[in-house]
C-alpha cells in the first residue's frame, strides 16, 4: 500500500522553459494590481 | 524546500524546488513533517519516539512510510536541493521596459475609503486629465524603450479612465497606428469602476481591449460602504448592472471583476460567492493595503479569520466547478505543469525595469503604487532623448528573489517572486523590507490554490475511473 500520493510533479521550477525571452505579460497588468501571484502567469512560448 | 500544510482537513506537502505536490493521511504527514524541510534528513530519535507513542499499533506502517519518503528523497522528488541560479545565464540581456500603467485621469467619480490613489488625485490635491498629446508621448516612450521586445502592454488606468473617454479613444487609435507602423503587439487593458460603462463604451472596449478589470467589492452593503460616490450615495446597483451587461457581451475575451476586502468583510468568501452567483465568472479579490491606523485596515486578529476564509473560498471554488455558477479565481490559477520560466519567478513584476507608470503630467514612476513619491520620480515622457533616472532604475534592477534574504528560507518564493515591492516599501519604508502581513496572506492563498489543484486532480481521476 502506498502512503504518499504524488499528485503533481516532480517538475523542476528551473526547467520550465529554459532561457527567458522577456515577452510575457507583466504581472501587474493582469488583475490584482496589489499582490502578485507570479506563478499564475502564462509563458508566451507555451501559449502558442 | 518541503512545506507541509493542511487545508480543509486534507494533509498535503509541497516541494518548492520540484513542484511535487503530495497528498496523504495524518500519520504519513506527521512523519514527513518530522524530516528536515531543507535536507530531508531525519526524523531524529525524539520526533520518531513521539510519533511511535502517538501511533502505538502502527510500527509497520511507520517503517513503510519512512521507506517511501526516503525513496522520494533519493529520487529528488522531495527535499531537492536548491538549484544554483545564474540570472545572467537565464537572461543575459538588460531588462527592457515593456509594460506601462497609463494614468488617463487623476480624478474619480467614486470616493472609495481605501483608495491607494488618494481617491483619484494621488494625494496631490490636484485633479487632472491626461491630454492626448502627453498620452501619445507616453506610447512613443514605451515603444522606444522596449527595444526588440515584441509584446507590449498598456493598462489604461486612473483614477477613473472613463471620465476622459475621448482621450481613451484617441490613444487607442494611436496605439493601433503605432502597432501597424512598428510591428509591435500593443495589448491594451482598461481598469474601470464601471459607473460610466454604457453600451457605447462596452462595445468599444470589447472591440479594442484585450483585458478589462472591473472593480466591485461583492455584496451590496460591503460595496456601498467602501465605494460611495463623492456625495456619499450608493454605487452598487448601477455598477453591478453595467458589469453584468459587459460580461454578458464579453464572450470569451479576458476580463476580471476585482474586489478588495478589508477589516469589515473578513468573510470575503461570501463576496466572491455573491459575484459568482451573478455569473461574473472571472474574479479577483484582494486584501486591502492600508496604514494600520485606518479603521478598515486588516488587524493581526483578522489574519487567522482570513486564513480560514481562504480555505472556505477554495472549498466553494471546487464545489462550484460542477455547480450552477463555476468561476475562476485569479490567485487559484496556478499551473504546475506549464508555469512561467525561472527568470520570471525570480524577477517578479518588473517594477521600475520592465514596468512603469505614467501620470497625466507625463511623469514616470516605477509602479502605479509609487506614483507621487518624489524619491521615485524617474523622468518625464516629454524628455528627449528618452531616459530613466539610472539611480532609481538601479534600485529596482537589483531587486530579485536571490538577493532578498528572507525569501531564501521561504517555500513560496517561486510563486510570489518576492511579493509586491511597493507594498514592502509602504509597510517598512525600505524596498528591501518585508510586508509580513502580505507574505502571510500570500502563503495561505497559495496553500489554498495547491489544495484546489489536488481536488481537481482527484476529480479528474475519478472521472477517468468511471468513464
Amino acid at each position: 500500500m502506498k502512503h504518499l500520493n504524488l499528485v503533481y510533479g516532480p517538475r523542476k521550477v528551473y526547467s520550465v522553459s529554459g532561457k527567458a525571452c522577456g515577452e510575457c505579460q507583466t504581472s501587474c497588468q493582469s488583475a490584482c494590481k496589489t499582490s502578485c501571484t507570479v506563478a499564475n502567469q502564462k509563458c508566451e512560448k507555451l501559449k502558442k | 524546500m518541503l512545506h507541509t500544510f493542511t487545508v480543509n482537513g486534507d494533509y498535503l506537502a509541497f516541494d518548492s524546488e520540484t513542484q511535487a505536490l503530495v497528498a496523504m493521511d495524518y500519520l504519513p504527514w506527521r512523519l514527513l513533517e518530522a524530516f528536515d524541510a531543507f535536507t530531508g534528513e531525519g526524523p531524529d530519535t525524539a520526533a520518531l519516539t513521539r510519533i511511535r507513542l502517538e501511533f502505538p499499533d502502527q510500527a509497520d506502517a511507520i517503517a513503510e512510510i519512512a521507506a517511501e519518503i526516503a525513496a522520494l528523497r533519493d529520487d529528488e522528488a522531495l527535499f531537492a536541493p536548491p538549484t544554483e541560479v545564474n540570472l545572467e545565464q537565464l537572461y543575459p540581456e538588460k531588462p527592457l521596459i515593456k509594460s506601462m500603467c497609463l494614468h488617463i485621469c487623476h480624478d474619480c467619480n467614486l470616493r472609495c475609503r481605501y483608495c491607494f490613489a488618494g481617491q483619484g488625485d494621488y494625494h496631490s490635491g490636484m485633479r487632472s486629465l491626461l491630454s492626448a498629446e502627453v498620452g501619445k508621448q507616453a506610447i512613443d516612450f514605451l515603444i522606444d524603450a522596449s527595444g526588440k521586445r515584441h509584446n507590449l502592454d498598456i493598462d489604461f488606468f486612473g483614477g477613473e479612465p472613463l471620465l476622459n473617454w475621448d482621450v481613451v479613444v484617441e490613444l487607442v487609435d494611436y496605439c493601433e497606428q503605432r502597432s501597424a507602423e512598428t510591428g509591435k503587439d500593443l495589448r491594451l487593458t482598461i481598469t474601470t469602476n464601471a459607473l460610466l460603462l454604457n453600451k457605447e463604451k462596452r462595445d468599444y472596449i470589447n472591440m479594442h481591449f484585450k483585458n478589462c478589470v472591473l472593480s466591485i467589492d461583492g455584496r451590496e452593503q460591503v460595496h456601498n460602504y467602501m465605494r460611495p460616490s463623492p456625495s456619499g450615495a450608493d454605487s452598487f446597483a448601477p455598477i453591478l448592472r453595467n458589469i453584468k451587461e459587459f460580461v454578458a457581451e464579453r464572450g470569451d475575451k479576458e476580463f476580471y471583476v476585482r474586489g478588495t476586502y478589508t477589516h469589515y468583510n473578513t468573510d470575503f468568501a461570501s463576496d466572491v460567492a455573491f459575484l459568482a452567483s451573478e455569473d461574473l465568472q472571472q474574479i479577483s479579490m484582494e486584501p486591502v493595503v492600508a496604514d494600520s491606523h485606518e479603521p478598515y485596515a486588516l488587524t493581526a486578529e483578522d489574519i487567522e479569520k482570513i486564513k480560514t476564509e481562504y480555505e472556505k473560498l477554495a472549498f466553494h471554488y471546487v464545489e462550484e466547478k460542477d455547480g450552477a455558477h463555476p468561476y475562476r479565481f485569479f490567485h487559484f490559477n496556478l499551473d504546475l505543469d506549464e508555469g512561467p520560466c525561472a527568470y520570471k519567478r525570480l524577477k517578479g513584476c518588473g517594477v521600475g525595469t520592465e514596468y512603469i507608470a505614467v501620470t497625466p503630467q507625463g511623469d514616470i514612476y516605477p509602479c502605479h503604487q509609487l506614483v507621487g513619491k518624489d524619491e521615485f520620480l524617474m523622468g518625464n515622457v516629454s524628455q528627449k532623448p528618452n531616459q530613466l533616472n539610472p539611480a532609481i532604475t538601479a534600485q529596482f534592477a537589483d531587486h530579485l528573489v536571490p538577493d532578498r534574504q528572507p525569501c531564501q528560507t521561504c517555500w513560496a518564493r517561486y510563486y510570489c517572486a518576492g511579493g509586491c515591492v511597493a507594498n514592502h516599501y509602504q509597510a517598512t519604508g525600505s524596498l528591501d523590507g518585508i510586508y509580513e502581513q502580505g507574505c502571510e496572506l500570500q502563503k495561505k492563498r497559495l496553500e489554498a490554490a495547491l489544495w484546489v489543484k489536488y481536488k481537481e486532480k482527484e476529480k479528474e481521476l475519478a472521472r477517468e475511473q468511471f468513464a
